[in-house]
């Protein structure tokens, strides 16, 4: 792990909790969509809050494949969900949504579960890993 | 009826996008290091790349559906409810499937990171 790994990990965060944020937005203002008029849901896409929300995620994606291509899911998905702490700090200071007691907590144990994660190994080494030539190459002119 | 439309589409969103974890984790890992790989061969060799792997378009399929199993749930309950406690099952149903089709070595660290943080999102989520 280096500084460029930690801050891909970090736009991980960034993008997907406040894409995640965008959306909430977009579909409240939205209102319920009931199941027999689901097809409201392919148009809720060009609503601006959710279009800026999904060009986000589209951020979010893109620093989680590069994040996945060096790293564990099992690392990566823990690692990563200190963004739900920030959801929560975003849900009560821009949305306004009403954040518990018991939320609160919930956070911390999410802190510590990214702390406890963060401190392991982020790759498990397959000895006879089924590898392109190229990714060869690249694990041979690390060595 | 509402909380039980949510509750479905939460179970939509957990099984999509664990499939869509795994795939996209095991097409990602044929790849190699994607940084690396930009830097010897250009943007434009990684984007062709990583859509030409199979499994990489299963994976984004798997993962739009969970987007709108997402759209729907946030439709009908509060982002801080849906967000954590699909993330909170998804978790758990990633590292068992992580460990079972991906061989990853889920230790004792992980996998008591993965369940302070689902037990964590699912206090969240009351």
């Amino acid at each position: 792990m280096n500084l460029r790994k930690y801050l891909v990990l970090l736009g991980v965060v960034i993008f997907g909790a406040s894409g995640d944020a965008l959306l909430s937005r977009g579909m409240r203002q939205l209102g319920e969509i009931p199941l027999h008029h689901w097809q409201k849901l392919i148009f809720a896409v060009v609503h601006p809050w959710v279009a800026l929300g999904v060009l986000l995620l589209l951020a979010f994606f893109a620093s989680y494949m590069t994040a996945l291509s060096w790293a564990d899911l099992t690392y990566v998905l823990p690692a990563t969900s200190i963004g739900y702490v920030l959801l929560a700090f975003i849900a009560k200071f821009v949305l306004h949504e009403n954040v518990t007691a018991t939320r609160w907590l919930g956070i911390a144990l999410i802190a510590a579960g990214v702390g406890f994660v963060a401190q392991g190994p982020a790759l498990t080494h397959h000895p006879h890993h089924e590898e392109t030539p190229e990714a060869e190459a690249l694990s041979r002119g690390k060595a | 009826m509402r909380d039980l439309y949510a509750w479905l589409s939460i179970a939509a969103i957990v099984l999509a996008s664990t499939t869509g974890d795994v795939l996209l984790s095991h097409a990602m890992k044929q790849i190699g290091d994607l940084g690396e790989l930009r830097r010897r061969r250009g943007l434009a060799h990684v984007l062709a790349r990583v859509v030409s792997t199979p499994n990489f378009l299963f994976g984004l399929l798997a993962m739009t559906f969970a987007f709108y199993s997402l759209l729907m749930a946030l439709s009908w309950q509060d982002v801080s409810l849906v967000a954590p406690a699909s993330a909170s099952l998804t978790f758990i149903a990633n590292a068992v499937g992580a460990r079972i089709f991906l061989h990853e070595r889920v230790d004792h660290r992980r996998w008591i990171a993965a369940l302070l943080v689902a037990g964590g999102v699912a206090l969240v989520a009351i």
